[in-house]
């Protein structure tokens, strides 16, 4: 074992692991975790805490991360690369051992042109890549970026991010290689929607085993209506939505748009089961946690394993 | 080059608001390739300012000058004669941040103000439109990536991109802006390298950037 926590043991396990994820309030109740998480808890390996995600102050992932370890949550710290420069970097990874935090997700982090804070000063001193090379470092070697050694080694379980949608297609396994050079355990695509691209990609990967190497999990986000579907479509760079999805969501009625949503994330999760590659999937449901379970229970993945 | 441009004349006439004479400084260099602050510019800014200043019923008088550049002393130096003759208020600079910052200096208690934004190390791309290319890293590498620089062209200075947010060849941040990843790739798989692409890059040393400090070169067979 790397770092032993629940999600490794999973997938060490053979099984199909399942994550969530929680988008930290943009203020400093507490209360707020507790409300959302305790929709995930049991139902999920693991919990994604974000980062300040799309550039907006939240509260800060490695204090969330906390809360959810003292709700019995397994968290994954999610790290952008955006805000903190290689020291900060380091000191955050240290600080997040110490407090428990096993899974850390590597980002390289939305611009701030997106965000609440466009003016402000981006770092970018290192990127994701560099960014799984330093917590497997400091891992494996039990040294920090400098050759220093550290005094107590922190014991991670590698993640990061793929979008199989981005362009230049023909690249993107090539990326996915990188990563798995750099050390990466795991990975977490971007939400899929164009399975056929998904299968060409998965197909690469799986030519170049590059699948046997790192444990992929499918990114699994529910429409929750016409609308949602079309601006993911149109305005999030880098995300692909067929036409034919939002074609089904509109033949229902649309106050039931939303369970056609989560019915096509359970037809999602179950063709992943299936395919080749696939170990697991990272379930982001948008402010939706509460359906969570719903999804989860419909692919026939609970109850979870217990690997402990 | 530096590119620039010039500052909007809303921001320079309430900069100016309190003058009655100044002296508005040209320079011969970047900024006259980039159609900022040359000898024409100097002219167009003077005349905008005395008709704005007419109009509000506060006349200005203004000299023009343009030296051959800003930012080397012995150029500075030819501005001497007009500032020890003329009562100005202050000096007005057009050149790169360089230059008012020389005036600044060569004349101890003159008010420089700057007319320009100092934007970026870039060349044109068509008339009338320039682009960035170059962050002044200190250490370049572009050989690695086709000669193109993802440090300076891309919006997160990614070592290892495209990032996914690289779509139909754009940068996430804007449809206008290329992403120089999908460049850097298609570039390097014409010239056959796209193995290359495929080594992960390590931390980059910026001890040579500007987070090493105001930077200074010495050419010890240069200097006297």
């Amino acid at each position: 074992m790397k770092a032993g926590s629940n999600l490794e043991k999973m997938f060490a396990a053979g099984h199909f692991a399942v994550t969530g994820e929680l988008g930290p309030p943009r203020g400093a109740d507490a209360g707020h975790i507790h409300e959302k998480a305790k929709y995930l808890k049991g139902i999920v390996e693991s919990v994604n805490v974000t980062d300040c995600q799309t550039a907006v102050v939240r509260m800060a992932s490695m204090a969330v991360c906390r809360l959810l370890l003292d709700m019995g949550i397994e968290p994954n710290l999610q790290m952008v690369c955006r805000d903190r420069n290689r020291l900060a970097i380091q000191a955050d990874l240290l600080g997040a051992s110490a407090l428990g935090i096993k899974n850390v997700l590597c980002l390289s982090g939305d611009h701030q042109k997106f965000g609440d804070h466009p003016q402000a000063k981006n770092v970018f001193d290192i990127d994701s890549m560099q960014l799984i090379a330093t917590c497997k470092k400091m891992r494996d070697e039990g040294k920090l970026i400098n050759d220093h050694e550290c005094e107590g080694i922190p014991k991670f379980f590698i993640g990061a991010a793929v979008n199989p949608f981005a362009d230049p297609f023909d690249f993107r396994v090539t990326r996915l290689k990188k990563k798995i050079d750099a050390g990466v355990d795991f990975l977490q695509t971007q939400c899929i929607y164009n399975m056929e691209k998904f299968r060409t990609y998965i197909q690469q990967a799986n030519d170049l085993g590059l699948t046997e190497k790192c444990y992929i999990m499918a990114g699994i986000t529910p429409l929750k209506s016409v609308g949602m579907a079309r601006y993911m479509q149109k305005f999030v760079p880098g995300l692909d939505v067929p036409e034919d999805y939002i074609t089904r969501l509109k033949g229902v009625d649309k106050k039931k748009q939303g369970d056609e949503g989560i019915k096509i994330a359970i037809e999602q999760i179950q063709e992943m089961k299936e395919m080749k590659g696939i170990s697991g999937a990272h379930v982001m449901a948008i402010e939706w946690e509460e359906r969570v379970e719903e999804i989860v229970s419909g692919a026939g993945l609970l109850p979870r394993p217990d690997v402990s | 080059m530096v590119v620039a441009e010039r500052k909007p004349i809303e921001e320079i006439l309430d900069m100016i608001k309190e003058f009655d004479k100044v002296l508005l400084t040209g320079c011969k260099g970047c900024v006259t390739v980039c159609n900022a602050g040359g000898e024409k510019e100097v002219g167009i800014l003077a005349s905008a300012l005395k008709i704005a200043r007419k109009k509000e019923g506060r006349e200005i008088e203004i000299d023009e000058i343009t030296l051959e550049r800003q930012c080397d002393p012995e150029y500075i130096d030819q501005l001497e004669d007009p500032i020890s003759k003329n009562n100005y208020d202050a000096v007005l600079s057009m050149a790169c941040s360089v230059g008012p910052q020389y005036i600044a200096k060569r004349f101890d208690t003159v008010l420089v103000y700057p007319m320009l934004n100092t934007s970026f190390i870039g060349g044109s791309l068509e008339h009338g439109v320039w682009a960035e290319f170059c962050q002044a890293c200190g250490s370049c590498a572009i050989h690695n990536f086709g000669g193109l620089c993802p440090i300076a062209r891309c919006a997160k200075s990614l070592m290892n991109g495209p990032c996914g947010g690289s779509s139909g060849g754009k940068c996430e941040i804007s449809p206008e802006t290329d992403c120089v990843w999908h460049l850097i790739y298609e570039r390097m798989s014409r010239l056959g390298q796209l193995d290359k692409l495929g080594n992960v890059v390590m931390f980059k040393d910026w001890t040579t950037s500007r987070d090493g400090g105001p930077r200074k070169i010495v050419r010890e067979d240069l200097k006297q």
